[in-house]
């Protein structure tokens, strides 16, 4: 019988506790520590290795921990690891933190961290599993309770970014666990800032501080969170003071809660950065003609005087402005700024559609062409409007454009068949060499190459520099390789960068959050304020 | 009456097939789950890993060749996202769907017939046009913009009512309820009230139809003649006669209720069923959507079959298919 | 005695009935309305100022303008101002009003034609007949509009003529109910009785005498419908299944423009919205009269 299922021989003692808890509150209101969070999406588990899904990662980091973490601005900083090296290209040693304890009280060893790199492997049904950032993983050792060996097969720098990813759970409390056991909190057993209190799926998650966390103490003694799906609802609970804090405040309202004193907002610039992908194999593609609609003898996508004209017509401080409501930055690149890899002598495109259409008649379309473009109607800060303004400035440079937006449910499949000419995608990684492989490397689904390369762009440079990348354990050289590749593959437009996108918290008077790159919503790091 | 019932039990069983074949089907088409879900930077291998787990790698009549044999033991399957049984996650939902069509249910029948009643009775009044006008404002508004209005103005401006939510539940026979307290009657009061406006609408004009009718049939004239009580003649003779169509409606009503909550629960962030489907769809969990669907209409079927039976009590001339086998 | 308008005299029974109609103020008020708004419909392309459909017309810099303001260009004045990809709010309502009322009667007459002649059969033939329509009815019914139109939508693509098909497809089964009721009442009375017995074909008893006495509740659930089609339409919008979003019908352009209702710029929803409210009180004010003189028991003695 685990020991931290309650009996029934205790409940005598409850109206004592009841009326102290009371008599606390009554007293001390001003520190009633609970902190009330809405959520724009439904966590759907809460094993912490079954499905790898945003909301359901945000969630596992209030309860447990990761070898190596990321900071708020997408950096590497120690987690359950203290330290960690490259032995050899293929060889790993991490230094586990010392006295490090779990909610129930048994300390923290390197047989829970090997227990938990194993893990993912062995769930079952699982849609999305996190084996991907296990995978490189051939062999795990425990050499003492506080250091871990881990052998790649060939040279694989990221690996301590694949580990940001992998919580590590109580060996004893997740052995025989199934994934219901951790919704019901019996294997809910973390290292984590808190404690499990409640699940009601689809609708409310609360937990309590961990008091036995390691690192900083979270100011809350309760959190819950609440399921708020959709964007007015969710800012209407804020209003009526029945949370305290939302993420994804909807984009249409940002004006007036600024004006707002009983509410502050808090940004941050996000990993996801927004691009086109445009045909580069088809020699005729579906999408394009001429104006009379018929198909044109060569696809003109393919010709980098049409993507660079492309590129040049697209207002982008318009489109953020406007279409966007100042949530998003222009781009560049296909990372954010700061990002490992970023490769800041790449500039955004300056407007110029002069310049554009001059660059059509040079590839020899001096009438434009006619052009259908794709995008999602519910997955982006306002990716309908996205669409229809680029739609309007390619219009404007001769390239007769209609627009066709769907649901991400029907979008992603045709997308990834490559059926669309000229296709938004949003994309958030911590590293340049991993866009990179999987938006502009030559596809290659045995290797996991080019898997969302829709474009199918292939450029053999581009593949060097970024396998050259992947393989290097130096992390200085690795930067080096990723940002030049980033380089090459943009000068040559394999992708049209649109907007970095920002993430809005929106929170009641008396806090605060500093906001994060990858848009999630940690309670440990929202503090009051007076 | 024993062999109606029996047929009908054997053409349910028939829906329930086709139904899920349909369905099965249908969304095989719209999209592989394995797009959305499945990590960018996985290999082939992983995700043909992933797609054997889950059965996806098989041709879709395999699929649904398996759905059935597992379904015929009771076991629809598990959501792809959730992990857990598609029926199990269901049934967690259900009793938010049903305190949320039951209250609305009631708001449309409890204000519609007297209402109805009253506008049939006195067709000519100022109350009587005022009420048949208020009933086409009740169909005219979309019900997205009505919902919103109402968080607007009830959650924003005035502050009276939760914008969102079911506030506390209580768990009762293994379900957790919010109606057995004050604050879940709070919450579910706007939902309802949304969810029950095209419902109400409806119900007031088929009552006031059904009433003038009513009045104008021979019976009711000569009950009139005859001299007796306005009261003894509404409550018997034009209530009987309005009960029918109500009655359809109320019943089909019901489960479209429960289907169309999707709407309301995604507006009111209504922990229901509707708003599990919506999600599960976006997401193409297939056992989840062919769970749910399998759920509505057996659900349907049964309401169907009860206002089949009113029918018969209430009207005399109406004979059940069942007693009349040619 | 047949019932319903006596189909003997075919201009007689017209003239009576435009003279039984127009008994009624309201009534003919509501006439004037809708046919205001499908000319207005219909001529849109002429009165529009702007065509609203041609993304190189607009202007992403002429985007939320509040009523009344000048283009950036000076060339037009947005009365009702614009939305946010800088359409004019009066061109899009125009035109938009066209997608809607065509969508909605498009759907609301094919659904009809369907389930009326699905619940007469049903109704009058009763055993197997009646037992397959009805459980096709339960199986729609039970049916979600979305998933029918997510469906269709994954199969076909966007489109006006996807959202006829998914509206069709989600709504006939409820004429089909509702015929098989009055049917079910109707078909036992002593005309039909007195009809067969007579030795008339089936089509006739069904079609002639059969439909006319079925109509009334029928004629109050297309009104309804025809609204509730557009209104599902809007919805369907709204979830982002329905029409293509540079073409929006009324109920897209609420659906787009309710996001901006918080932040005050109310014109992007609520205009839309009065136009869609005005067109369905008119529908259902002329309806509501047509149903009162088409009642062969409610009509003045």
């Amino acid at each position: 019988m685990p020991q931290h299922t309650s009996s029934p021989r205790r409940s005598p003692r409850l109206p004592r506790l009841l009326l102290g808890a009371l008599l606390a509150g009554a007293l001390l209101p001003a520190w009633a520590a609970d902190l009330r969070i809405g959520l724009s999406s439904d966590v759907t588990s809460l094993d912490p290795h079954f499905v790898n899904i945003a909301p359901n990662i945000a969630f596992s980091d209030h309860i447990f921990d990761t070898l190596v973490k990321s900071d708020a601005k997408g950096k590497l900083v120690p987690g359950l690891a203290e330290s960690w090296r490259a032995l050899s290209p293929t060889t790993w040693e991490f230094k586990l933190r010392q006295g490090v304890v779990f909610s129930d009280g048994t300390p923290l060893t390197a047989e829970d961290v090997v227990f938990s790199l194993d893990r993912p492997a062995t769930i079952q049904n699982s849609p999305g599993p996190f084996t991907s950032y296990t995978n490189q993983i051939v062999k795990k050792e425990a050499i003492d309770a506080h250091t871990v060996h881990l052998h790649t097969a060939s040279a694989y720098g990221p690996l301590p970014l694949d580990l940001i990813s992998i919580y590590v759970v109580s060996k004893k409390a997740a052995e025989n666990a199934t994934t219901e056991d951790f919704n019901t909190g019996k294997a809910l057993i973390g290292t984590g800032p808190f404690k499990f209190a409640a699940f009601r799926k689809g609708e409310s998650i609360e937990v309590t501080r961990n008091e036995r966390h390691w690192g900083k103490r979270p100011e809350w003694d309760k959190v819950s969170f609440r399921i708020l799906a959709s964007g007015a609802p969710r800012l209407s609970a804020l209003l009526a003071g029945d949370v305290d804090v939302i993420e994804n405040v909807p984009a249409a309202d940002l004006a007036r809660l600024k004006t707002n004193s009983q509410v502050t907002l808090a940004q941050h610039t996000t990993w996801r950065t927004l691009f086109w992908q445009l045909d580069q194999f088809r020699d005729q593609s579906p999408f394009v003609t001429d104006h009379a609609g018929k198909p044109l003898d060569k696809n003109p996508l393919k010709d980098l005087r049409v993507r660079q004209a492309i590129s040049k017509a697209i207002n982008r401080q318009a489109l953020v402005d406007r279409s966007l409501e100042g949530l998003a930055v222009p781009a560049s690149n296909i990372n954010a700024p700061g990002i490992f890899g970023y490769n800041d002598a790449i500039k955004v495109d300056a407007y110029d559609p002069e310049g554009a259409r001059k660059l059509l008649a040079e590839a020899g379309y001096p009438d434009g062409f006619s052009l259908t473009i794709h995008g999602t109607n519910n997955r982006y800060i306002n990716d309908e409007q996205v669409v229809q303004t680029v739609a309007q400035f390619l219009n404007r440079v001769g390239i007769r454009t209609k627009v066709d937006t769907q649901p991400v449910a029907t979008y992603f499949g045709k997308a990834r068949a490559h059926e669309y000419s000229f296709a938004l995608l949003g994309w958030g990684s911590l590293a340049a060499d991993f866009t990179l492989r999987s938006i502009a490397g030559t596809p290659n689904p045995d290797t996991g190459w080019g898997t969302w390369n829709w474009g199918k762009y292939s450029n053999p440079k581009v593949d060097e520099l970024v396998a050259g990348a992947l393989a290097a354990v130096e992390p200085a050289e690795r930067e080096r390789l990723a940002r030049e590749a980033a380089g090459v593959a943009l000068t040559d437009l394999a992708v049209i960068p649109s907007h970095h996108q920002l993430a809005t918290w929106a929170l009641r008077k008396g806090f605060a959050y500093d906001g994060r790159i990858d848009e999630f919503t940690f309670a440990h790091e929202i503090r009051s304020v007076r | 009456m024993t062999l109606f019932l029996l047929r009908r039990l054997l053409q349910t069983v028939n829906v329930l097939f086709i139904m899920s074949l349909l369905v099965f089907v249908g969304i095989y088409a719209v999209g592989n789950p394995l797009d959305m879900l499945v990590d960018p930077q996985a290999t082939r291998a992983d995700v043909a890993r992933v797609a054997a787990a889950l059965g996806l790698d098989q041709p879709v009549w395999v699929q649904y060749g398996r759905f059935l044999a597992n379904a015929l033991r009771g076991d629809l399957g598990n959501s792809f996202l959730h992990g857990t049984p598609a029926l199990q996650l269901i049934l967690q939902r259900l009793p938010a769907t049903l305190e949320l069509a039951v209250s609305a249910l009631l708001i449309a029948v409890l204000l519609g017939i007297p209402l109805g009643l009253w506008a049939g009775l006195r067709p000519d009044s100022a109350s009587g046009k005022t009420i048949m006008a208020g009933s086409i404002l009740g169909f005219s508004l979309p019900t997205f913009w009505v919902g919103l209005m109402l968080i607007m103005v009830f959650s924003v401006y005035l502050g009276w009512l939760p914008s969102g939510g079911r506030g506390p539940t209580r768990e009762v026979l293994g379900m957790h309820w919010s109606l057995l307290g004050a604050e879940g009657w709070r919450h579910v009061l706007l939902p309802a009230l949304n969810l029950a406006l095209f419902k109400l609408a409806l119900v007031i004009r088929l009552t006031q139809s059904g009433t003038r009718e009513a009045l104008l049939q021979d019976y009711v004239r000569f009950a009139r003649a005859k001299g007796l009580a306005p009261r003894r003649i509404v409550g018997v003779h034009v209530l009987k006669n309005i009960m029918i169509p109500v009655i359809t409606v109320v019943g089909l009503e019901f489960g479209t209720l429960i289907a169309f909550s999707v709407v309301t629960e995604s507006i009111f962030a209504w922990p229901g069923i509707g708003k599990l489907l919506l999600d599960s769809i976006t997401l193409l969990d297939r056992p989840v959507v062919v769970a749910y669907l399998l759920l509505i209409v057996l659900i349907y079927t049964l309401i169907s079959l009860v206002v089949d039976v009113l029918y018969a009590a209430l009207d005399p001339r109406v004979r059940l298919a069942g007693g009349q086998a040619a | 005695m047949t019932g319903g308008v006596s189909h003997t005299d075919a201009a007689g029974g017209w003239r009576a009935l435009a003279r039984a109609y127009a008994g009624s103020p309201l009534a003919l008020g509501g006439l004037a309305l809708l046919l205001a708004i499908v000319l207005a419909a219909l001529a849109a392309p002429w009165i529009a100022p702007q065509d609203p459909y041609d993304l190189a017309r607009l202007d992403i810099m002429d985007s939320r303008l509040p009523p009344g303001s000048l283009s950036a260009d000076g060339s037009l004045t947005y009365l009702l101002g614009t939305d946010g990809q800088g359409r004019d709010m009066l061109s899009a309502i125009l035109y938009g009003l066209r997608i809607s009322v065509a969508v909605g009667f498009a759907a609301t007459l094919l659904a009809l034609a369907l389930g009326m002649s699905l619940g007469l059969a049903a109704g009058y033939a009763g055993g197997r007949t009646d037992a397959l329509v009805m459980r096709a009815v339960d199986i729609q019914m039970s049916f979600p509009a979305i998933l029918t139109a997510m469906i269709l939508l994954a199969l076909f693509g966007q489109g006006t003529d996807k959202i006829v098909i998914a509206l069709v497809a989600s709504q006939w089964a409820y004429y089909a109910r509702t015929t098989r009721g009055a049917a079910l009442v109707e078909g036992r009375r002593e005309y039909i009785e007195a009809a067969r017995l007579l030795g008339l074909s089936t089509p006739r008893i069904l079609f002639r005498h059969l439909l006319p006495n079925c109509l009334p509740p029928l004629i109050v659930v297309a009104a309804l419908q025809v609204a509730a089609a557009i209104a599902l339409e809007a919805t369907l919008s709204f979830l982002g299944l329905g029409l293509p979003v540079t073409e929006p019908s009324l109920g897209l352009l609420i659906a787009n423009g309710f996001q901006y209702l918080y932040s005050g710029r109310y014109w992007m929803s609520v205009f839309p919205g009065v136009a869609l409210l005005l067109t369905i009180v008119a529908l259902n004010l002329v309806a509501d009269r047509l149903r009162e003189v088409l009642n062969p028991r409610l009509r003045p003695q």
